[in-house]
């Protein structure tokens, strides 16, 4: 906990607070990262399988490709959060599986599926995005000041 | 008569006559599986939701704790129920069916204790003869409104706890045979600036404590008069703090004593993290396994401490930290059964 959060406690909470970080269990960092990054890279793996099936076999080049392989890839991620496999991948994998391109699609299909008890306007269509809009909300934020960054140096700044 | 502060002394001897405990598949796979009157295969309970799934398990534990007791729908006088979901509508709707007055209670987690106690005090001041206190809580009806949805692939830290999807029925009366309730301490709110949602047991723990100090200096009891003191749902990291606590404060309470409800539904290899947790958790596993020791010899005096995080989605998402109650209820054998 950080020191500014501390300080609007009383002295009591505080020394309840270090009794009771003792017995709090720390999440498995490291093991953490490494099950994200074979998890993840596996995804990719399959990712990057499907891609060369779609340049190999249909007319597409490397350019064209990333549009049919992203469909497939989020067609499958929505298949298994449909079965209930997602969200247990999602919990062995953690960050693993919620960057890549399924992490998103499952984002959506979840809260999809949750709220479709409330009908398709107000359940489905209104919570779809409940966790994905934050996504596209500040992807498109990031995005947009990068690009300024890259006009002024690029274009004006002679870079 | 009250002794202390918030300690109700029950002289009349309030009798739990009849208990329904309903659980879902996850539970039915547990440690206590004997101790459920009903486990549901299927986690929807054949509705098109899991709010109305559990408002179907709430019905089912009270009609069978109404049935177990030997006593007709018209018999309950009073009914004192509530549950985790948004205005406790679950419980409400399942209501309509049972034609008793009913006063719906939110008290997060610790709303088993919360009815039993107030039950109690009912009918041991003679006014009413039956009634019923209860509560339920669903897996993924809670997970939908307090964390993400069902199927979102979020990791979970170790810390977090497993809600129950168990509901718990007891009837509450004048008359028959049953274990006695014999007092009971009501919580206050304790909040120690805890904020995080996927530790409930830590912040819980304070008020357990509280309610079970005040309890037994109220009632001028030492802890090796109950056979154990079980907590609603601490979990693992909950109790061990509440052990800490206990140590601090110079109580006795012994680790074999200081059961938790969470800890003894689910086997050790269930994937539930610290333990379970919810409403349901420490009404079905009083009302089942517990008060079925009791029936057995095995317990003679017990004290359920219900612990609950009074928390809402909204408050947590606003920074505000988790404040908690508990509220306990001694319940010891009497009579023949």
């Amino acid at each position: 906990m950080s020191d500014q959060k501390k300080k609007k406690l009383t002295p009591v909470q505080q020394e309840y607070h270090s009794l009771a970080k003792k017995r709090e269990i720390q999440r498995p960092v490291i093991k953490n990262c490494v099950k994200a990054f074979f998890v993840g890279g596996f995804i990719c793996f399959i990712g990057q399988f499907v891609q060369t099936f779609y340049i190999h076999f249909f007319d597409f080049n490397e350019r064209t490709a990333g549009n049919p392989t992203v469909a497939t890839m989020i067609f499958i991620a929505i298949l298994l959060t449909g079965f209930g496999v997602y969200d247990r991948i999602g919990q062995f994998a953690g960050a693993g599986s919620a960057v890549p391109v399924t992490g998103f699609a499952n984002s959506i299909a979840s809260a999809a599926i949750e709220h479709r008890s409330e009908g398709y306007v107000l359940g489905v269509g209104g919570n779809m995005f409940k966790l994905a809009g934050s996504v596209i909300v500040f992807g498109t934020v990031a995005a947009f000041v990068v690009a300024i960054i890259k006009t002024i140096l690029g274009q004006w700044g002679g870079l | 008569m009250r002794v202390g502060h918030r300690t109700w002394l029950f002289h009349n001897k309030p009798k739990i006559i009849g208990t329904g405990t309903i659980c879902g598949p996850f539970e039915g796979e547990g440690k206590i599986p004997n101790d459920f009157d009903t486990i549901h295969a299927d986690l929807w309970l054949g509705q098109d939701s899991y709010e109305k799934a559990q408002k179907v398990m709430f019905e089912e534990a009270c009609i069978k704790a109404i049935e177990k007791a030997g006593l007709t729908k018209e018999a309950i006088e009073f009914i004192l129920a509530g549950d985790l979901i948004n205005q406790i509508t679950p419980t409400s709707f399942a209501c309509r069916t049972l034609s008793a007055p009913y006063i719906g209670l939110f008290g997060a987690c610790s709303t088993s204790m919360e009815g039993l106690a107030l039950a109690s005090l009912i009918v041991n001041g003679g006014y009413g003869n039956n009634v019923l206190a209860g509560t339920a809580s669903h897996n993924t009806a809670t997970e939908k409104q307090f964390r993400y949805p069902t199927e979102y692939g979020s990791q979970k830290p170790p810390t977090s706890q497993w809600t129950v999807t168990a509901a718990g029925a007891a009837i509450v009366s004048k008359d028959g045979e049953g274990p006695i309730v014999t007092s009971a301490t009501l919580g206050r709110v304790i909040d120690m600036g805890m904020t995080d949602p996927f530790n409930m047991g830590g912040a819980m723990a304070p008020a357990a404590v509280d309610t079970i100090e005040a309890h037994l200096k109220e009632c001028k009891l030492d802890p090796s008069y109950y056979d154990y003191i079980f907590t609603g749902d601490l979990g693992t990291i909950g109790r061990e703090i509440a052990l800490d606590l206990f140590k601090k404060h110079h109580i006795p309470v012994n680790r074999e004593q200081f059961q938790d409800c969470g800890l003894l539904i689910y086997k050790e290899d269930q994937p539930v993290f610290a333990g379970g947790s919810g409403a349901g958790c420490s009404a079905s596993v009083t009302y089942g396994h517990l008060l079925n020791r009791m029936r057995q010899g095995e317990i003679k005096r017990m004290l359920v401490v219900a612990t609950g995080a009074l928390l809402s989605p909204l408050s947590f998402q606003q920074n505000e930290s988790i404040p908690c109650i508990a509220h306990a209820v001694s319940i010891e054998a009497g009579g023949v059964y």
